[in-house]
């Protein structure tokens, strides 16, 4: 009786959570793999095989668009970490009780704000008529109007701005929970602070590096906006080669493939990062 | 030889002064433990001399050398933090390897170091172990060895043993005390709880209000307290208000708060007439039977609180005090309801002014 009704409130608790993620995470993912190995020999007659895929290793604006996305996110991800870490810490360990909560509220501020109209207040202030390329003309640096827009170092910067908060939270967590008498104990030892950071602070931290960097790497990977409005047509992200078959050539099969291929390939990265920093999933996202 | 000295050393948090102009040596090889409740500086104390606070005035040496420039990772006095603060990410080797390694020792004798220190321990072969698959009373002697591996000059213990149940508690003061022999290191150690103080030192300071009140070999504070909050934190005591009636010699005429009138010894600074005191008697001085005049209180037993040879006898007086009765065993074979006297030697009622401490 009582087993039942625990059976029956499991049930009821995670359908909710089961219908989500099989409707809106599993079925799509399925729809999407099955048109990716669809291929188009006339008008409303297809084939199935790998034809797409061979498409894509033949055209290497293709797989270099990927490569490249890799390697920003990458880059995102790590420059992420290097200025996510010390906000965290400050936050976690060296912030009074009181204004921990506020520090971290200040954090979240920018989440009130839409994406797309953060992308645009980075556009108004570096824009050739912006705020920054007005105000070192009138300083006298530079003689006429600069483009800051539309180069990879803005859209590195614009994106690291984006993600930089999910490296942030779970990284507070980590380090909320190291009791400060670790770091005494280490320089007690006769431990440098280079050493106490080396061989204490970060191994702690560990689970939480390996966690926001999987999140911040995944979002960046998947990021639309961000690269195309701050990088315009230059910005080659592999978002908007899906977009673009999707919706401008209406070609849904090549936009399946790549959609697959983003999937498997930023996985591929994370696997490796896994791999290399000796993590495993159950020990950095999934910890209590 | 003096391992460790502190010399007027204070240390003040805005208004609240912590550390209050404490003075003491210890000498070298010896158990000093510092004894106090909660809240009375003796923690402060304890991490100015690890370093992690700067006193505000005073001097700290260390084997004749003051060390109050000296970071904390620099000084060589070690520290077993309150929860040992071992570190969860390395094995148990690894945990003490981590001093060698920032001491710069050559690779190939780390790990002989860390097998030799393992082994004083007793606790051979754990090198690959992880913290948390170790017992309570094991991690205690991988934080000691953590320590004792880089041959400190002094040992802080910052009460190592809170965290451990009672039956390993008991166990751990003894084995401690004999760690402590083993390695003939001077070993400083904070604790609140007098019984872990009086069994291991060879010398305890009783600190209070952040000054010491009284420093001796444990015996000494025992039997001869020089104030009331010795007296009544030190062991247990029967402690009774009253004012002093009269001084004359040796003895004191006081009268208690509850209307009876009993004869006691004033403590060291000495009583004035019509003072507000406090009597200390111990419940092993207490026996049953009639004494001499002034030194005898009768009343009922009110209950028997038996604990082997820490059995009470508890007894209310006519005035309504509960006075606690040393009964070894429960041999006196009083039962509860009976009408009894109580009589102690007049010498052991030590008498303290009030708030004088």
């Amino acid at each position: 009786m009582r087993s039942d009704a625990g059976k029956l409130s499991l049930i009821l608790l995670m359908a909710p959570f089961a219908l989500w993620i099989l409707l809106l995470i599993v079925l799509p993912q399925l729809g999407i793999g099955y048109v990716s190995l669809r291929e188009k020999v006339g008008p409303g007659q297809f084939t199935f095989g790998f034809g797409n895929y061979l498409d894509f290793l033949g055209e290497p604006i293709y797989w270099n668009t990927l490569l490249r996305t890799a390697w920003m996110s990458i880059l995102v991800t790590i420059l992420a970490l290097l200025v996510g870490f010390p906000v965290a810490y400050y936050i976690a360990k060296m912030a009074r009780q009181r204004s921990r909560a506020a520090l971290f509220l200040l954090c979240l501020i920018p989440l009130w704000v839409s994406d797309l109209v953060r992308a645009f207040g980075w556009i108004v202030l570096l824009r050739e008529t912006g705020l920054v390329s007005g105000a070192l003309q009138w300083a006298g640096l530079i003689s006429g109007p600069v483009e800051l827009l539309y180069n990879d170092v803005t859209v590195v910067i614009g994106l690291v701005y984006t993600v930089v908060l999910f490296m942030i939270v779970p990284l507070v967590s980590t380090l909320d929970g190291m009791d400060d008498a670790l770091l005494e104990a280490g320089y007690n030892l006769g431990g440098s602070r280079l050493t106490v950071f080396r061989r204490i602070i970060v191994p702690y931290a560990m689970p939480g590096i390996v966690a926001g960097c999987i999140i911040t790497f995944m979002l960046t990977a998947g990021s639309y906006l961000t690269p195309i409005l701050l990088g315009g047509k230059n910005s080659s992200w592999f978002t908007e080669q899906i977009y673009n078959q999707f919706i401008t050539r209406y070609n849904w099969e090549a936009g399946a493939t790549f959609g697959v291929l983003l999937l498997g390939f930023t996985s591929l990265v994370i696997w490796l990062g896994l791999k290399l920093t000796g993590q495993s999933l159950a020990t950095t996202v999934a910890k209590d | 030889m003096y391992d460790l000295r502190c010399e007027n050393v204070t240390k003040r948090f805005g208004d609240f002064t912590a550390v209050n102009n404490v003075s003491f040596d210890i000498p070298s090889g010896s158990f000093f433990s510092i004894l106090g409740p909660s809240g009375c500086g003796k923690t402060t104390l304890m991490r100015m001399i690890a370093g992690f606070e700067t006193p505000d005035e005073g001097d700290i040496l260390i084997k004749g050398r003051s060390v109050l420039k000296d970071a904390p990772n620099k000084r060589n006095v070690k520290m077993v933090f309150q929860h040992l603060a071992l570190f969860p990410m390395m094995t148990v080797g690894e945990n003490i390897a981590y001093g060698l390694r920032c001491r710069g020792d050559a690779r190939s004798e780390i790990g002989g170091r860390v097998k030799a220190v393992l082994e004083r321990v007793g606790l051979p072969g754990v090198e690959d172990k992880q913290i948390s698959q170790l017992s309570g009373g094991q991690k205690q002697r991988i934080a000691i060895a953590r320590c004792m591996v880089l041959e400190p000059d002094v040992l802080l213990l910052d009460e190592p043993l809170g965290a451990l149940d009672l039956k390993l508690r008991e166990h751990m003061k003894i084995e401690l005390k004999q760690l402590q022999h083993q390695f003939e290191t001077t070993f400083l150690y904070i604790t609140h709880d007098q019984s872990e103080a009086l069994v291991m030192s060879d010398n305890v300071a009783v600190m209070n209000a952040g000054r010491f009140e009284q420093i001796g070999p444990p015996k000494e504070l025992y039997e001869n307290p020089v104030s009331g909050f010795v007296a009544g934190f030190v062991g247990d005591s029967n402690r009774w208000s009253g004012r002093v009636d009269r001084v004359s010699g040796g003895t004191a005429r006081i009268a208690l708060d509850g209307g009876e009138t009993v004869l006691g010894t004033p403590g060291a600074g000495g009583l004035t007439d019509a003072s507000e005191v406090e009597v200390f008697v111990r419940p092993e001085a207490i026996s049953v039977g009639k004494g001499d005049e002034g030194c005898t209180l009768s009343g009922t037993v009110d209950s028997l609180l038996f604990n082997g040879a820490n059995s009470r006898i508890l007894v209310r007086t006519n005035s309504g005090k509960l006075i606690e009765v040393a009964d070894q065993a429960g041999v006196s074979g009083v039962a509860e309801g009976d009408a009894i006297d109580i009589h102690w030697p007049g010498h052991l009622a030590l008498c303290f002014g009030k708030g004088a401490a």
